[in-house]
This record gives structure tokens, C-alpha cells and sequence, in this order.
């Protein structure tokens, strides 16, 4: 087991690019906790399950993925969790497409944020190696490689990523020493304790195996405080950014610290074509029609249709849809195929789902539509159109 | 024969429901369907032959219309004056006042058309009509009535006709329980002989004035048409009722002004399709009023019912609707204004839309007025209705105005949502 070198092969998904990538045998392995249906993302995850809804034009999922395997993991698990039948088939049928092997671990019943590890402790405690656990929902510049670094460097049981956010109240915040050992989880606290919380990263040695049982357990309830008191638990400060990416609003300012995150990395991929301002990414293959105005903090996914006159910001246009003349969107999410109209107003975090048709002259404020609706009347106030 | 018609406009006290449009600009004057509100009844009046003279009421100063006055001479070729009431005389103190005045050259009949009333007026018809009727009753006055709603028929004043004769049976002005559907549209013909009648109403006010010790000098000459001449008339057979299916509405509000510009391009469509834009660029759809002077891009999308003022740009890519836009407004790049009024000299940013809901009348009930609503509803917010900006109103780029009232020389920095924005 372990120790050979071999060969993985896989397509990026951009199309027509095939990529030959020899990754060397780490033996590292990666649990994704997909979860399920992606509620909170709704109309979009009415169409798609939530790891391929593309986040700045790449599926979410994939993001991870492919950070993972730079990161030299060879095998992926994508927890699945209880009833979710029909999404694993959706996602094994686009991961197939894209050419990675990935196995999934299905819940029959509920077991909860801890017990998917030990469903998966074959593959994940096969070696010695640890093994990564991650939240599906996170964005951010995945630190892999520093993350094992520093897990062996403590040489305890488990590493915990935590970040800094301004409101640590809204979750739960975790306090730890200097050397980065965890001392205790406190959930919302009620005065200001600290300002990291959880990032929903982290490694752990095949050991915590012993902690957990195949039932319904709790991973930040029953077993943390646990491995806390027995020392056995650190914390690694992630630097840069980071977003729970899990529903439409943060899925749009998410969008925004990527985009600034590229802009530092690597400028060349962002749009600098007629009407950009500030950071946003184009697809190639996406039309953009005179006297626009792209951006800032925009991604326009392959396919698309922006006519003359528009004005786009902050915003996400998925795949194959139309944008006609005049329009004016803000802080919204545009999904597949949809057709928004001429002199059209969009804002205050409107999601349409895949498929609407917005008649010409509409304003839709804050509104939430489900897939295939065609809109005809205005929507002045924030509300869910089925 | 000879035949006068007087126009009654009142003043600056009264079309107080017309603000903020009327706040620098007298309600007469306010161009809709390209032209001001009184210049549709100076058309109407110009139909009728042997019409020899108009004479426009009230108690705007003279300085205020004259430019108007002088301007309506010249286009149509007929004696037009302004006679301005001394203080505010009631609906027929001015006509009582002025009636030398009225009187001269001896006129067998003149017409009387309030100033804040719009219709497809059946002036010739009417005029027919009287002469026809007025013979056997001995009639001196016909008045001009519509159907309305049952409920709607309380804002008005109700008139129960004798059908048989066509005389007035029976006049109530807004009554508070249900008379009759059949309204009075404020549009009468009078034979001079009416003065008379005037005369005795205006002398017993002034003996009661004088015999009553401390008499109350306020309104001391005014004289109320309706109350005091009309309600006295009914059941007499000298009053005469001559009703008509034509269009015809209340002009008091700026909602009212929409409704009226959509009514009146519509007719100019029938009768006068020259005045009408008509053209590939700027797209036209319906009925639209391109002031010659006002500057459109090719690629702007106009109707249908929109009036655009005298030097006016609509810019780039805009798209207008069921609105008015006066003189020297700019609406700029991108932006939609939809049931609104922008007033002169304002401008709207672009990608910016200025919005406004209609107060239609009722499509389900034959008859139904236009939807009068009180500025606030019951909790004391602001009835959605038509957009209005003042005069010198700044918009910004990117922003939504929506059911909302702006007052005059206001620059606006963020999104309103119905409110009345001082």
C-alpha cells in the first residue's frame, strides 16, 4: 500500500484543454463533506447539486479539488450525506466527465458532522498518512501544503484551521494558546471571547478513528472537546480570505474576495476588455456588446450574451444566459440559460434560477425565482416567485 | 348669431392637488399631450362657428398668463382674453362680475368649460342640441352630464334627469348617499337671460350682508354656480341636461394629467395625426408628441402615450412610457421612466428608472372614472401612484424613483420608494 508512483490523469474542465498531470504518490487522502440538497443556495441547487454550481465560472467543488490534488492528494471522498441519492449520481456523472476518480460515501442513515469519517475509515485510515476533512462550502486560498507542515510540525492528533472574521458571534469561536493549542469552543458567544472561528478545514491522524462511532455523532460537540482536553487538538490561522460560500449573499461577496485575491496572483486572467472596471472575470467564449459596464467584482460564465448598454456589478451570470440592452443588475446571481430583458433593474441579491425569462422593463428587488418561471410583473419588494 | 365661451380657471388657492406641478406654473398652463391644459378647450371652442370671442376667468395674475394669451391669439386668429377676478368670486361670481363684459356684442348663447376638466368635448353637438330643446322650456341653461360608478358618482354633483323633456329634475353636488350615476361635468351653455337669475341671488347676498349687523365680508360677492344658480333651476324646466358618451375626466391630479395625455394623443390620433411622432428612429410605439424642438436619439424606444416638452434630450438608449416629459428635461443614457412626470428642466442620470403606478379607472365597470385615492392611504403612507418631479429635479446615474414625489430644485443622492421627498 502506499509508495508507488503512478499516474493521474484528468481534464480540466475548461474545454478542449487536456492536461497530463504526473502527480507524485503522496499518499494523502481528502474526506469533502458535500452534505446535501444545499438548501440555503435555493433556486440554484433546485436545478444542480451545490458542488457543481460554478463559483467565479468553476464548479465549487471543483476549487477544492483541485487544490487538493496540487497539494499531492490522490484520493478524494465525497461524503454524501442521508438521502441524497440522486445527487451522487449527478455529481459522479459530471466528475466522471471532467476525468477524476472520485469515491463516494453514501449515509444510509443520518450520522451527523463525525460519523461520515468513520463511514469512510477505509479508504481515509487505510495508511499512516492523515487525511484532510473539508466543509464544501469554503472558499478561500486553500492552504494545503502549510496546513500538513504545520500539522506535522505539532505532531498531535488533529489541526483545526480557524480564521478571523468581524462578526465571530454569528458562529462558533475557538480559543487556543499561543502555540496554537486549543484550549475550547465556545458557540455564539454572548461577549466578545475571540475572533476566530472555525474555517470548516482540517487534518487529522487516522487515530481519531478511535474516538468516533458509526452513528449519528457530533464532530464539534462530541469529539473536539474532547481531543481539546486532551491536548490533542491545534489550530492553524489561515491567512488571506475566507467565505462559507452557502447562500446567495456570501456567494456574492465570496466572489468579491476571490476576485481581489486574483487580482494579486494572477492580473492577466481578469477581464481588461471595453467597459471593465475594477476586478471581473470573463469566460472566452462569453459576448459583451458596446458601451457596457462590466464590474466591478463580476464573473461571466461561458456562453453568455451581454448586449449593448449594460450595466453589470457585483454579480454572477452562470452559464448560456442573456443579458439584453440597457439592463442594469447589481448584487445579483443570474443562473443557466436565463434571459433577463431590455431596460431591465436586478438588485439587492435577486437569484434567478435556471431558465427565467425576465420580460423587458421588470425590477425585480430582492427577489428569489424559482427555475423556468417567466416574469412579467415587477417585484418592488424582496420575495420568492414560484 | 353669435356665441361666446369662457373659460373658468381659478387660482393659485385653488388646485392645491396639483402640486407640486403647480407650484410655479399656473395648473392651466401645464402642457399635456404637448400642450397646455386650457389650449385642448380653446381648440374645442375654435370648432364652433360663429364663435366670436373666449374669454378666460380668474384670479391668476394677469402677468401669469398673458404670454399664453398673446400666443393663442396668434394661433388661432380669434378674440381671446384673460379677465382677472379682483378676489376669488366662486364659480359664477366671475361670470356675474364680468358680464358686461360677456354680454357685449350681444351673444345668443355662451359656453361655460371649467379650467380643470379634460374631454373629448361635443361642443357642436351641445349647441344643437340647446337651441333645438330650448324653444319648448324655454331653457336657459344646458348642462353637459356623463355616466359615472355608483360609488363614484358621490365626488360629483348628480343631476336626475327628466327623460322625457331632457330637463333637470333634481341637482345634488357631492352628496353623501347615493342620488344617481349620471354626473355633472362642469360644461354648460348659458343664454344671457341666466343673469338675471344671478342678478337675484347676488342682490339678496347683499341685503343680507346689510341687514345683518357684523355681516361676515368674507366671500361677500361670490357666487357658487352649482349651489346657487343650477340647484334652484332643477325641476323648473329651465334647465336642460344634454349627456354624452364621449370621453370625459376631472383634471385634478398629476395622475389625472397622465390619463388625460393618453386621452388626448389619443384623439389627436383620430384628428390630427400630423401633430403625432411617426417615425423608424427614435422607435415609436402608439401615440406619441415629439415637441419639434426637443432633441431624441435615433436609438431611444418612445411610447406609447408619452409627450416630450419643448427643447427636451432623451439620450441613448432610453425607453419611455405612459409619461410626460417637459421642457429642457434630460433623461440620460440607458435610463426607463414609466407613468411618471418629469418636470421641466430636471434631469435623470443613467441606467436610472423612474417609475410610477396608474390610477386607471376600473376596466370591469363600464363607466368608472379615474381611481381619485387620497395622497396617504389609512396608515398614513403614501398611495402608490405616478412619480412626479418637480421642476430643476436632479437624479442620479444607477438610482430607482418609484412612486414617489419630488419637490422642485431637489438633487437627489440614492433610491427613493414611495415618499415625498421635500
Amino acid at each position: 500500500m502506499g509508495g508507488k508512483d503512478s499516474l493521474l490523469t484528468y481534464f480540466l474542465f475548461k474545454k478542449f484543454d487536456f492536461v497530463l498531470l504526473d502527480v507524485k504518490l503522496g499518499t494523502m487522502k481528502a474526506l469533502i463533506l458535500v452534505g446535501g440538497y444545499g438548501t440555503r443556495l435555493r433556486p440554484l441547487t433546485l436545478s444542480r447539486p451545490k458542488p457543481l454550481v460554478e463559483f467565479a465560472n468553476k464548479p465549487m467543488l471543483m476549487h477544492q479539488i483541485e487544490a487538493l490534488l496540487e497539494a499531492g492528494v490522490t484520493q478524494v471522498v465525497l461524503a454524501v450525506s442521508y438521502r441524497a441519492e440522486q445527487m451522487e449520481s449527478e455529481l459522479r456523472a459530471e466528475t466522471d466527465k471532467l476525468g477524476i476518480t472520485l469515491t463516494f460515501s453514501h449515509e444510509t442513515e443520518p450520522l451527523g458532522t463525525a460519523g461520515p469519517l468513520a463511514l469512510a475509515k477505509d479508504i481515509l485510515a487505510s495508511g499512516d498518512e492523515p487525511f484532510f476533512v473539508l466543509n464544501s462550502d469554503v472558499i478561500c486560498d486553500f492552504p494545503f501544503k502549510e496546513m500538513v507542515d504545520f500539522h506535522k510540525a505539532h505532531g498531535k492528533e488533529g489541526t483545526i484551521v480557524v480564521t478571523k472574521v468581524e462578526e465571530p458571534s454569528k458562529y462558533g469561536v475557538v480559543v487556543y494558546s499561543d502555540q496554537g493549542r486549543i484550549e475550547k469552543f465556545v458557540e455564539k458567544p454572548t461577549e466578545f471571547v475571540s475572533n476566530k472561528i472555525n474555517a470548516g478545514m482540517y487534518i487529522f491522524n487516522p487515530s481519531i478513528m478511535k474516538r468516533i462511532e458509526l452513528r449519528p455523532m457530533s464532530i464539534e460537540k462530541e469529539v473536539f472537546p474532547c481531543m481539546a482536553k486532551d491536548a490533542e487538538l491545534f489550530a492553524y490561522e489561515l491567512q488571506g480570505f475566507w467565505m462559507d460560500v452557502g447562500q446567495p449573499k456570501d456567494f456574492i461577496t465570496g466572489t468579491t474576495l476571490y476576485l481581489k485575491s486574483v487580482r494579486e496572483k494572477n492580473p492577466a486572467m481578469l477581464y481588461s476588455g471595453p467597459g471593465a472596471v475594477g476586478n471581473s472575470l470573463v469566460d472566452p467564449t462569453a459576448v459583451i456588446g458596446a458601451n457596457c459596464r462590466i464590474g466591478p467584482n463580476v464573473t461571466i460564465g461561458p456562453g453568455v450574451v451581454i448586449e449593448d448598454g449594460v450595466c453589470v456589478k457585483r454579480c454572477t451570470i452562470l452559464r448560456d444566459a442573456t443579458i439584453k440592452s440597457h439592463s442594469w443588475l447589481d448584487s445579483c446571481i443570474v443562473g443557466w440559460k436565463c434571459v433577463v430583458g431590455r431596460w431591465v433593474r436586478l438588485e439587492n441579491v435577486t437569484v434567478l434560477g435556471e431558465d427565467v425569462i425576465v420580460k423587458d422593463e421588470i425590477y425585480i428587488n430582492g427577489g428569489k425565482v424559482l427555475p423556468h418561471k417567466a416574469i412579467s410583473d415587477s417585484v418592488p419588494e424582496p420575495q420568492i416567485i414560484m | 348669431m353669435l356665441v361666446k365661451a369662457v373659460i373658468l380657471i381659478g387660482g393659485n388657492q385653488k388646485g392645491t392637488r396639483f402640486r407640486p406641478l403647480s407650484l410655479d406654473l399656473p395648473k392651466p398652463l401645464f402642457a399635456v399631450a404637448g400642450f397646455p391644459i386650457i389650449q385642448h378647450h380653446i381648440e374645442a371652442c375654435v370648432q364652433i362657428p360663429f364663435l366670436k370671442e373666449i374669454i378666460i376667468l380668474g384670479y391668476y395674475g394677469v402677468n401669469e398668463m398673458s404670454q399664453f394669451v398673446g400666443e393663442m391669439v396668434q394661433l388661432y386668429k380669434l378674440n381671446i382674453r384673460y379677465l382677472q377676478e379682483f378676489e376669488p368670486l366662486g364659480t359664477a361670481g366671475g361670470l356675474y362680475h364680468f358680464r358686461d363684459q360677456i354680454r357685449c356684442g350681444n351673444p345668443d348663447y355662451f359656453f361655460v368649460l371649467n379650467g380643470d376638466v379634460c374631454a373629448d368635448f361635443p361642443l357642436i353637438e351641445m349647441l344643437e342640441f340647446h337651441q333645438t330643446h330650448r324653444e319648448k322650456q324655454q331653457a336657459i341653461v344646458t348642462l353637459m352630464a356623463t355616466e359615472a360608478t355608483r360609488q363614484q358618482s358621490l365626488i360629483y354633483g348628480c343631476i336626475i334627469e327628466n327623460k322625457e323633456n331632457n330637463t333637470l329634475e333634481h341637482y345634488v353636488e357631492k352628496p353623501s348617499t347615493f342620488i344617481s350615476t349620471l354626473v355633472n361635468c362642469g360644461v354648460y351653455i348659458f343664454s344671457p337671460e341666466v343673469f338675471h337669475q344671478m342678478a337675484n341671488v347676488f342682490n339678496k347676498k347683499q341685503m343680507d350682508f346689510y341687514n345683518v349687523e357684523n355681516g361676515s365680508s368674507v366671500e361677500r360677492e361670490a357666487l357658487y354656480l352649482e349651489k346657487e344658480i343650477l340647484m334652484p333651476l332643477a325641476g323648473t324646466g329651465k334647465a336642460l341636461v344634454y349627456q354624452t358618451l364621449k370621453w370625459w375626466s376631472q383634471l385634478k391630479t398629476p395622475g389625472a394629467a397622465i390619463y388625460a395625455n393618453r386621452h388626448y394623443l389619443n384623439l389627436f390620433r383620430e384628428r390630427r395625426p400630423e401633430r403625432l411622432a411617426n417615425s423608424d428612429q427614435p422607435t415609436i410605439i402608439g401615440d406619441v408628441y415629439i415637441h419639434p424642438t426637443a432633441n431624441v436619439h435615433p436609438t431611444a424606444v418612445l411610447g406609447p402615450n408619452v409627450s416630450i416638452g419643448a427643447h427636451a434630450t432623451i439620450s441613448y438608449g432610453t425607453r419611455i412610457k405612459e409619461s410626460i416629459v417637459l421642457a429642457h428635461s434630460r433623461v440620460l443614457d440607458h435610463s426607463l421612466v414609466l407613468y411618471s412626470i418629469i418636470g421641466a428642466n430636471s434631469e435623470i442620470g443613467c441606467w436610472s428608472r423612474v417609475e410610477g403606478t396608474p390610477c386607471d379607472p376600473n376596466p370591469d365597470k363600464p363607466f368608472a372614472k379615474m381611481e381619485n385615492a387620497p395622497l396617504f392611504n389609512d396608515e398614513g403612507r403614501l398611495n402608490p401612484s405616478i412619480t412626479i418631479l418637480g421642476n430643476n429635479v436632479t437624479i442620479p446615474s444607477e438610482v430607482i424613483v418609484r412612486n414617489s414625489i419630488v419637490l422642485p430644485h431637489k438633487e437627489l443622492t440614492r433610491s427613493y420608494n414611495n415618499e415625498i421627498i421635500l
